[in-house]
């Protein structure tokens, strides 16, 4: 049976986005819809988990599978989910609040397991759903209104901390440039293992420092420079520090040897968790008595 | 000479091999056809400190330990030192001849100081002072002339496999010559005896969390996230030990969020799974409770309680995280609240709670303990049936994906994934069916599974009760009222929940043996009752008085909150320390002179 090519109407939602004219989350939603269809996803083959934040709305914006949960936790669902029915292309998308602040952790972890995620962060640089205040992401000096004078911390480096962590796909993209977005997202679907993209996304309304125009003026795609080898960690370390005058996007790393790992666990070797017949054979369970006696 | 009843106890440092020697003569003595009931007391450290174990030994089904023994077993100075007030008259302590201790003591209360050369045995014959363990074990076997075979027995099992029978053999021979040395000095002066039941049953020796795993395999879970907390650890490492046989995927997160979120994600596929912790860990998963009952996936927790508040008592017992349990989450949702209080109970309420979850689509929390986690029992293994777990498996409204014909029969104008229906039970299809895409939300949302982003009142009012009438349907159709044991007309009810079920049983026993009827009216259930029922019972009670491991009566609060009636009385207990049936009936004494 021949299978239609998934076009970007038959993603369409048929709730209208509340987000405000101009927000980085239009461009990210576009490119998602685009890399779906570059690759021909259909909706019930995709799954979305969220958390909480303007980005996170995005699952109900999308006609696909969504898991809209709390601020800071989608990662440890996707992966429960992931595990449960790995066949699923499992997508997170979340905000610098929910992944670099309140849900590190869980960030960090998902990382070294290596398991097959594509995690879109939307990084915004501010917290715009509650109205202002400063980020892990806000560059040092960053007037909010929790941090009248300034903030001062330094920020988080998500590229460099991916690294470190173990991450086996870490990029960068931006918002306004919502082609290049689509591609990295479509190279981090593909990808086998974890995949984290970060994405600069303008808030127009609570982060006047960091707008459309500052970032145009200092991204550079890495793609371009013919001598950066994703492959090598040591240029990548170097690349995720590059901060200031001119900014990288792009690919930073790639490690396509590592297992992922459902690949390592033994249950998922024939078929996925939920498609198991239960209870396990009587015969099994009884055996299991003759431990005790 | 008395037949088949005693208390044995032993006692050393941690990491002297009391528990694993504890254990290893409860089931010699379990495959000799007598029942037993083991209980353990551990300090939080490895190595150091004082632990012990106690094993009482009858011909009959056992529920509790004693607070009094009649043979101990020392494996250090202290442990003479520190249980000599509990041996009883008559009674007798085994202990090192090197060892500085108090005889005088020991005889001035009537016990038999019962020195061995244990640690010249173990040299001199095993070659290693190691199984001095052995040998004291088998002492002990010999002054209760109990048959040695069944002890090579349980040697053989434990050393054999490993590092070839050597060790095995060497700790047999030591064995042998330490129970000839204790039998020939001790055996003529001590009173109790340990005699095998000939054509006994084999039965299962086995404690309440490793019968809470078998329950879980048997109901079919599939996926288990936890991060290790006493006294939840054991039941973690037991799902871990049989994930590859039954195809089980296990994972140790990094936090108990994150273990209870896992489990989320699992259930929201499709998959039956569970988190166990203890109380600090429960708190940490709070939120996530609060968003399995906003998104109604089924999710099973294991509570396994120990003493708090904070870190408390970390390797001792207590029932202190009832009224926590039953509020834990902000807002309001639906949940059900379970606690066995025997390992039968443990087997059978695991199953049952994945049911409850599937069938009303909401997070379950079930009850142990310190206690019962490691409480050992010797029980008929027809006793765990597995095709009735089987049998009773209700998965609810569940549809799976690849189950085609079925969604296609079932959806036909689009799926609704909170649908609104008359018992608030909703058609689950996990995601990946053409035929059911849809987004769920923890915040509050249209039947289609959306947020509702107008907020709108009616809605809301309508989600909220869709949700809640699920309580109600569960306690009419399948929740279950407490339960009596002993006689009916009785002075004076108490009332339990758990663990406490044994101890209270056999204090229950002990009062009627004495002219005094009393029973027991246990809770399995706790959460959600036909309270009007729960009413009608305990007005049926001349007099009731709960018992409970906590400071401030927790139960009675629950049940005042939802009948209005007050206990006559609490029996309290909130040392770290489990009940046994002795102080039940000395505080009982009290509650009622009160009454």
């Amino acid at each position: 049976m021949a299978v239609a090519q998934v076009s970007m109407k038959n993603l369409q939602s048929p709730v209208e986005p509340t987000w405000c004219p101009g927000c980085g989350d239009y461009g990210i939603l576009n490119a998602v819809k685009r890399a779906l269809v570059q690759l021909n996803l259909r909706p019930h083959e995709v799954f979305f988990v969220s958390g909480i934040g303007c980005g996170s709305k995005l699952p109900d914006y999308i006609r696909a599978n969504g898991f809209n949960s709390l601020h800071g936790r989608p990662v440890p669902i996707a992966q429960g989910f992931k595990l449960a029915h790995h066949d699923m292309v499992v997508i997170v998308v979340d905000g610098d609040g929910d992944n670099y602040g309140i849900g590190g952790n869980h960030w960090l972890h998902a990382m070294r397991r290596n398991i097959n995620i594509t995690h879109i962060v939307q990084n915004n640089m501010v917290y715009g759903l509650t109205k202002g205040q400063y980020a892990p992401t806000s560059m040092k000096g960053f007037v909010s209104s929790t941090s009248p004078e300034g903030t001062i911390e330094w920020p988080i480096n998500p590229i460099a901390i991916a690294l470190a962590a173990g991450a086996t796909f870490v990029a960068r993209g931006f918002a306004g440039d919502p082609k290049h977005l689509a591609d990295l997202i479509a190279k981090g679907i593909q990808h086998k293992g974890y995949a984290l993209i970060d994405v600069f996304q303008p808030c127009v309304i609570f982060n006047r420092v960091n707008t459309y125009d500052w970032f145009r003026e200092r991204i550079y795609k890495l793609e371009e420079d013919k001598s950066y080898d994703p492959h090598d960690k040591q240029m990548a370390w170097e690349k995720a520090h590059e901060w200031g005058d001119r900014i990288p996007i792009g690919i930073f790393y790639i490690n396509e040897d590592l297992p992922t790992l459902e690949e390592q666990i033994p249950a998922l070797a024939e078929k996925p968790l939920y498609q198991q017949e239960i209870p396990p054979k009587l015969e099994d369970l009884e055996a299991l008595k003759l431990l005790f006696v | 000479m008395i037949k088949n009843n005693v208390n044995i106890k032993l006692g050393g440092e941690a990491g002297q091999g009391v528990e694993s020697s504890g254990m290893g003569f409860a089931k010699a003595i379990a495959r000799a056809g007598l029942y037993i009931f083991g209980v353990q007391d551990y300090m939080s450290r490895i190595r150091g400190g004082h632990n012990w174990y106690q094993v009482r030994v009858a011909e009959r089904q056992l529920y509790s330990h004693e607070p009094q023994i009649q043979l101990l077993i020392a494996f250090d100075e202290r442990t003479v030192e520190e249980h000599l007030p509990e041996v009883v008259e008559g009674g007798g302590i085994i202990y090192e001849e090197g060892f500085k201790v108090d005889e005088e003591a020991i005889k001035a209360q009537g016990v038999i100081p019962m020195p061995m050369p244990l640690l010249r045995i173990a040299e001199e014959v095993g070659g290693n002072k190691l199984m001095m363990n052995t040998a004291a074990v088998a002492a002990a076997a010999g002054v209760m002339e109990f048959d040695l075979t069944y002890i090579e027995q349980v040697i053989r099992d434990n050393f054999g496999r490993r590092k070839g029978s050597e060790i095995a053999e060497r700790n047999i021979r030591v064995a042998n010559a330490a129970f000839e040395e204790a039998r020939k000095r001790y055996a003529p002066l001590f009173e109790w005896k340990l005699e095998p039941i000939p054509n006994a049953p084999k039965r299962m020796v086995i404690n309440g969390n490793q019968a809470l795993g078998l329950g879980a395999l048997a109901a079919g879970c599939k996926f288990v996230a936890s991060y290790p907390m006493t006294p939840a650890s054991s039941l973690f490492e037991f799902m871990c030990a049989q994930a590859r046989r039954f195809g089980i995927v296990v994972r140790q997160s990094e936090d108990e969020i994150s273990g209870l979120l896992h489990c989320i994600g699992a259930a929201h596929a499709g998959v039956r799974a569970f988190a166990c912790t203890s109380g600090g860990g429960f708190s940490l998963m709070v939120e996530s409770l609060s968003l399995a009952g906003s998104t109604e996936t089924p999710v099973v927790v294991v509570l396994a309680q120990r003493p708090g508040p904070a870190t408390g008592l970390p390797t001792r017992t207590g029932q202190e995280d009832l009224l926590f349990a039953l509020h834990a989450g902000h807002g309001e949702f639906p949940r059900a609240v379970l606690a066995p209080g025997t390992i039968e109970q443990c087997f059978y309420e695991m199953a049952r709670a994945f049911n409850l979850a599937e069938k009303y689509q909401m997070p379950v929390i079930l009850f142990t303990d310190n206690f019962l986690a490691n409480s050992l029992r010797a029980i008929e293994p027809k006793v765990l049936d597995f095709a009735k777990v089987a049998a009773e498996i209700d998965r609810g409204k569940l549809l799976l994906p690849h189950q085609h014909e079925k969604i296609e029969a079932a959806v036909k104008d689009g799926y609704y994934r909170y649908e609104f229906t008359e018992d608030g039970i909703s058609l689950r299809i996990p995601p990946g069916h053409p035929k059911a895409v849809y987004s769920v939300a923890g915040e509050e949302h249209l039947p289609e599974g959306f947020i509702d982003w107008e907020e709108r009142a009616d809605n809301r009012n309508r989600m909220v009760q869709k949700r809640m009438k699920k309580l109600e349907v569960a306690a009419q159709n399948d929740m279950r009222l407490p339960e009596f044991y002993g006689p009916e007309d009785a002075e004076v009810t108490l009332v339990c929940w758990g663990s406490s079920y044994g101890p209270v049983r056999e204090a229950v026993d002990l009062l009627n043996q004495n002219g005094f009827r009393a029973n027991m009216l246990h809770f399995v259930d706790i959460h959600p009752l036909d309270w009007e029922r729960v009413a009608d019972i305990l007005e049926g009670c001349r007099s009731w008085v709960t018992v409970e491991g906590n400071y401030s009566g927790q139960l009675g609060q629950w049940i005042r909150m939802n009948t209005g009636l007050k206990p006559h009385g609490v029996i309290s207990k909130y040392d770290g320390r489990p009940f046994n049936p002795v102080y039940i009936l000395e505080h009982l004494q009290e509650v009622l002179a009160r009454v």
